[in-house]
Order: C-alpha cells, then sequence, then structure tokens
C-alpha cells in the first residue's frame, strides 16, 4: 500500500478554551473517498481547518502528502495548496468576482496562463461541475445554492488538485441536486483520480460514493471502516447512526440503486 | 513526470501521426497551447494523435488534446485517437461530455453607448429611488397613525434601546466635537475681529452659529454616521437572515417593529443631543475667549442673555426632528432594501450615510431660505 496522502498524529487543538480533539489519529489513502461523519460539535470541520493549516493544533501533527502542514512554512503551504481544493460549507466563492474569474483565481496565483486559455479552462471546469457555459459571466449572488455549490467545486477543481476537501457539500441541495452532486463527484474523483476528504451528514452520499468513513467522537476518531462494517459496530452513536430510520431508508435506496 | 512536454509530427504517407509526450497537465497548459496552436498539417488529409507517450494528464491536458482534434477536424482531416489508456479515455470522455456547447465570447458594446446606458441607468434609479422614498414614507406614517391610535402596540423596550443607543451613547462623541468647534471658531472669530478691535463680538459670532447652525448640522451629521449606518446595518442583517420574513409569516409588521422604535427614538433623541451640542459649543467659545481675549465666562453668559434672542436657539432646535426623521428613514429603508448577499449590506450603509448626510445639509439650506423669508 502506498504512502497515505494524509495522515494526521497525536491531534490536540482546542478553541476558544475548549478541548476539540485530543489524541487523534486518522489515516487517508491516496484515491480513495474518506466520508468524516460526526454529531454536531464534534469538529468535523476543525480538524478539516487543521489539515489546511487554517488552524494550529497544540500538539501533534499533520502530514500532507508527505509534506508536514506548517501556517508558518510558505513555501511548502505553497506547493500543498496548489495540490489541493476546498468546498467551504457555504461556497465562500469571493462574491465580488463572477463565477468563471472565481475559478480562475487559483489559475493566476499558481500558474501563468494566457487570459483567453485560462478562461477556456475555467469554462472547461464550469461545465463539468454540472453548471451551464453562461452561468460563468454570473455573480454568487446571483446563483442558487445548489449552483453555488457546484461553483464552489469547479474552484476547487481548477487546478486538478491531488486532494479535494468538501464540507457538507449536499447540505442544503434537494435530493434529486444531491444525488447529481454525488454521481458527479464520484465520476470525478474517478476520471480525475483524486482523493477526497467528505465531511457529510448525507446518508445517501456516504452509501453511494464513500469508500471509507472516519467516525468522529469522544474527541477522535473513533473508527475508519467502510461503511459495511460500520453497520456492525457496538458504539451506541455508530449504531443510531447507521440503523436510525434515515439510516435504513438510505441503506434501502443504496441497494436498491445497486441491484438496478 | 517532469518530463518535457511535446508535440512531434511524423508523415507516413497521407497520416499525419502526432505524437503527444510528456506531462499533460495544467502547469504545461500555455507551452502546450502554443505548440498545438503552431500546428500545421498542410499535406495530410488524415491525422492520428497518439497518446501513447503521454505520462500525465489531467482535465485540462485532455481539453486540450479535444481541442486540437476538433481544430484538425475543422480543417477537413479524418482524426483518430490512438495510444490512449483507459483512465486518459475516459478522462477524454469526461471532458468531450461536457464540451459540446461552444463559448461564445459576449459583445462588449461601445464606449459611449456604455456611458449613456450607464448615465440612463442612474437618472431611473433616481427617479425610482425618490418614489419609493416617498412610499416608505407613507407607510411609515401610515404605521405611526395607527400606533399612535392604540398605543399598546408600540414597541416601548425597543424604543428605550435604541434611545440609549442613539442618544445616551452618542453623548461623549458629540460633546466633545462641539467643545472643540466652539474653540476653533472662537479662536478664528478672536484673530479677526481683533483687527477692528470688536473682539467682544467673538460672543455674539460663536452664540449665533452655534446656536443656529453648528450644534445640529454636527450633531445630525454625526448621528447620520454613527445611528443612520447602524440602522441600515441591523436591518439588513436582519433581512439577509430572512428574518424580516419571518416576522412578517408570525403576523409582525417589521415597519411597526423595526423602523417606528428606531424612528421615535431618532426623533426624541436628537433634540437632546442638539441641545446639549449647542451647550458644550457655547463652553468651548466661552473658554477660549477666556483664555484668547481674558472675556471672562460671566460676561460672556451675561453678553449672550442680553444680545442674543432666543430665536436663535429655536430656529436650530426645530430643526433637530426633521433631520431625525430623515435619518432615520433614510436609514431602515436602506435597511429593508438589503438582500442577495452580504455584500449588499455594506453597499446600502454606505449609502445609507451618504444619502442621510446630503438630505440633512439639503434640508438645512432649505430651511435657511424660509427663515430668511419669514425674517427670524
Amino acid at each position: 500500500m502506498s504512502e497515505p496522502v494524509i495522515r494526521v498524529r497525536g491531534l490536540r487543538t482546542k478553541l476558544g478554551g475548549k478541548e476539540i480533539h485530543k489524541d487523534l489519529d486518522l489515516e487517508v489513502e491516496r484515491g480513495e473517498i474518506l466520508g468524516v461523519v460526526g454529531g454536531s460539535g464534534t469538529g468535523k470541520s476543525v480538524l478539516m481547518r487543521t489539515i489546511l493549516g487554517l488552524i494550529r493544533p497544540r500538539e501533534g501533527e499533520v502530514e500532507v502528502l508527505g509534506k508536514k502542514v506548517d501556517p508558518l512554512d510558505r513555501d511548502t503551504m505553497l506547493t500543498l495548496e496548489r495540490r489541493w481544493g476546498v468546498l467551504f460549507q457555504d461556497g465562500a466563492l469571493f462574491s465580488s468576482l463572477t463565477v468563471s474569474e472565481n475559478v480562475q483565481v487559483p489559475m493566476h496565483e499558481h500558474l501563468d496562463l494566457p487570459p483567453a486559455l485560462a478562461e477556456e479552462l475555467a469554462l472547461l471546469k464550469i461545465r463539468l461541475a454540472g453548471l451551464k457555459a453562461e452561468d460563468g459571466r454570473k455573480y454568487p449572488s446571483e446563483l442558487s445554492g445548489g449552483m453555488r455549490k457546484r461553483a464552489a467545486l469547479a474552484r476547487a477543481l481548477a487546478l486538478d488538485p491531488d486532494i479535494v476537501f468538501l464540507d457538507e457539500p449536499t447540505a442544503g441541495l434537494d435530493p434529486v441536486g444531491a444525488a447529481q452532486f454525488d454521481e458527479l463527484l464520484q465520476n470525478l474523483s474517478r476520471n480525475l483520480g483524486f482523493t477526497v476528504f467528505l465531511i457529510t451528514h448525507d446518508l445517501d452520499t456516504l452509501y453511494a460514493v464513500t469508500d471509507r468513513i472516519a467516525v468522529l467522537a469522544d474527541k477522535k476518531v473513533l473508527v475508519t471502516a467502510p461503511i459495511a462494517e460500520l453497520e456492525r459496530h457496538e458504539h451506541p452513536w455508530i449504531h443510531e447512526y447507521f440503523h436510525g430510520p434515515r439510516g435504513r431508508a438510505a441503506k434501502a435506496s443504496a441497494m436498491i440503486d445497486e441491484s438496478t | 513526470m517532469a518530463a518535457k512536454t511535446q508535440v512531434n509530427v511524423t508523415m507516413e504517407g497521407e497520416t499525419a501521426r502526432v505524437s503527444l509526450a510528456g506531462a499533460w497537465t495544467i502547469a504545461a497548459a500555455a507551452e502546450l497551447d502554443g505548440q498545438l496552436r503552431r500546428l500545421a498539417l498542410p499535406k495530410a488529409r488524415r491525422a492520428t494523435l497518439d497518446l501513447s507517450g503521454i505520462e500525465a494528464l489531467d482535465t485540462a491536458g485532455a481539453w486540450l488534446i479535444r481541442q486540437a482534434a476538433k481544430t484538425l477536424a475543422d480543417g477537413g482531416l479524418t482524426v483518430a485517437l490512438a495510444g490512449a489508456d483507459r483512465r486518459a479515455s475516459a478522462l477524454l470522455e469526461t471532458v468531450g461530455a461536457v464540451d459540446q456547447v461552444t463559448h461564445e465570447p459576449s459583445k462588449e458594446p461601445p464606449g459611449v453607448v456604455e456611458l449613456l446606458a450607464r448615465l440612463g441607468f442612474g437618472t431611473a434609479f433616481v427617479v425610482r429611488e425618490a418614489r419609493s422614498y416617498l412610499g416608505f414614507m407613507g407607510l411609515t406614517l401610515e404605521t405611526a397613525v395607527s400606533v399612535a391610535l392604540r398605543p399598546s402596540r408600540f414597541r416601548f423596550t425597543s424604543f428605550v434601546f435604541h434611545l440609549e443607543a442613539v442618544g445616551l451613547n452618542a453623548l461623549p462623541i458629540v460633546g466633545l466635537i462641539s467643545f472643540l468647534i466652539g474653540v476653533v471658531m472662537a479662536y478664528q472669530g478672536a484673530t479677526q475681529l481683533r483687527l477692528f478691535g470688536a473682539e467682544i463680538f467673538v460672543v455674539d459670532l460663536v452664540a449665533i452659529s452655534v446656536l443656529r447652525e453648528i450644534g445640529i448640522l454636527l450633531t445630525a451629521i454625526v448621528v447620520a454616521g454613527r445611528s443612520g449606518s447602524a440602522f441600515t446595518a441591523q436591518i439588513g442583517t436582519m433581512k439577509l437572515r430572512e428574518e424580516v420574513d419571518a416576522m412578517r409569516t408570525l403576523g409582525l409588521d417589521p415597519v411597526e417593529v423595526l423602523v417606528l422604535p428606531r424612528l421615535t427614538a431618532l426623533v426624541v433623541a436628537l433634540p437632546i443631543l442638539c441641545f446639549f451640542s449647542d451647550i458644550m459649543g457655547l463652553i468651548g467659545g466661552a473658554m477660549m475667549a477666556w483664555a484668547d481675549l481674558d472675556i471672562s465666562p460671566t460676561a460672556f453668559v451675561t453678553r449672550v442673555q442680553d444680545r442674543i434672542s432666543i430665536t436663535h436657539f429655536w430656529v436650530g432646535m426645530i430643526k433637530a426632528p426633521v433631520f431625525a426623521a430623515m435619518i432615520g428613514l433614510v436609514g431602515c429603508y436602506q435597511g429593508l432594501k438589503v438582500k442577495g448577499d452580504s455584500g449588499s449590506v455594506g453597499r446600502l450603509t454606505t449609502r445609507s450615510v451618504v444619502q442621510s448626510i446630503f438630505l440633512v445639509i439639503v434640508a438645512d439650506a432649505v430651511f435657511s431660505i424660509f427663515f430668511n423669508l419669514i425674517g427670524v
């Protein structure tokens, strides 16, 4: 098995005097789609922000693509930023730029592309993310929630990253839109070969796309395993999560999908 | 991985074999795009794009390959792809699936037309804005009357809260600014009037200008910047978070709940602030007159009482509630106009301050003409 693309060891984070993580370990393998689940307030987004170097851990270390994440080491961070794409919870598109300009921001920041080519490539990403070419000229405020997520995905994919971090990409989307997003994500990750770190509450998404799932509880990653194994896990929260009415419904629909 | 990216052409009869090699990724996209653009196959009837030499491929590379194939096909050649591994074919297919529509660049109208269009938009905007201001004023007035008929509906707690925010909390800044302006006027007046030996008229100068104009104008401008903007930001944020819509669905009238308490608080607070500003301005002037011209505070007060008619005070005071209503209306109106993203809160807050200061000064000019005509 090759080197894990993300390796977190003995992580301890504290925010506002409150301990969020303690002795947290996590490994993400190359090419997999890792789902991250956990109750509200268990620090899923904090974990993502720590891996991205936006929050400095109190203890422990984070390695991405074999490099130690350290917000103070500008050179390393630059190479890493070039190789990961992030979709924040609410899209976090720059409101003063059009969608197409948003997608071009990382291109201009990290590469020296002629404007016409950057524009064309941005349009390609926008269409890959399932938007229409003319949406590229719109401003984020003119888009619906689902379109904003797609535009944000287009920006995350702008540089064909090795790792894509997604923070609740299907939250707030209608089931049809969410299912399309799942399919899009799976297609892209298979065809473009990137690794996905996916925070989600959406059980349908977990069943549809993830290879493994990491469960955050009690300030650490309780277990990382494929969904079939998690269903048999005895931890009360995990059990409730997968065997509650929503879990059963999601599983049933996943089975139907597979048999058709 | 970092092999040199390249495009090589070998001719086999009428078939051109275009071998692509190296890393076809976005990092090399500029270079590859240039090479492909220079690619010319004048003698070929068929072209085969050989991808077997490609070591790394991403969507940018795949898109470039498809573009090249399309350009060649448009030139009348039969194009075939060869040597693509499974991953490359999948990638080409993914890119191809979304690449059907060709993108037409938007046509920019010429500069003059653009300029005229913007002028037109601007004019129409001003007219629309003025009309909806009038509408909003009417709506507020109507609500005010209906609340006045049923006073139990007046939000007293909210009123007191805003009274503290716009009135009490503004005292230090209004007081300090007025005091300093009083000092400056007395000093500047003294320097000039001393040339004529008319130092004592500094008292008249300071008293009349502070009471009639400076006190109220300064207060109104500070309040517009402090409270008008706060109104816009508060209501605007509530609008963004759909709190205003939630109110409507719960049967609460946003004008009654949000606008009226703020407006009445401002209408009550501004005259008080104005009075305070008048006093502080006079004290500032008196201090400077004492320090610079040896006019004792007692002499200053006596002269103000003897020489300055109380009308000057009322001329200033009567403007206060009018200015307050303007600032409050503009602040709340702009807040209710917020929609879309959080950027519009900032934009409309700025607009709220600019418009309320502008309206205050225009109204002040109108008041001056009016008082001049009736001879006060």
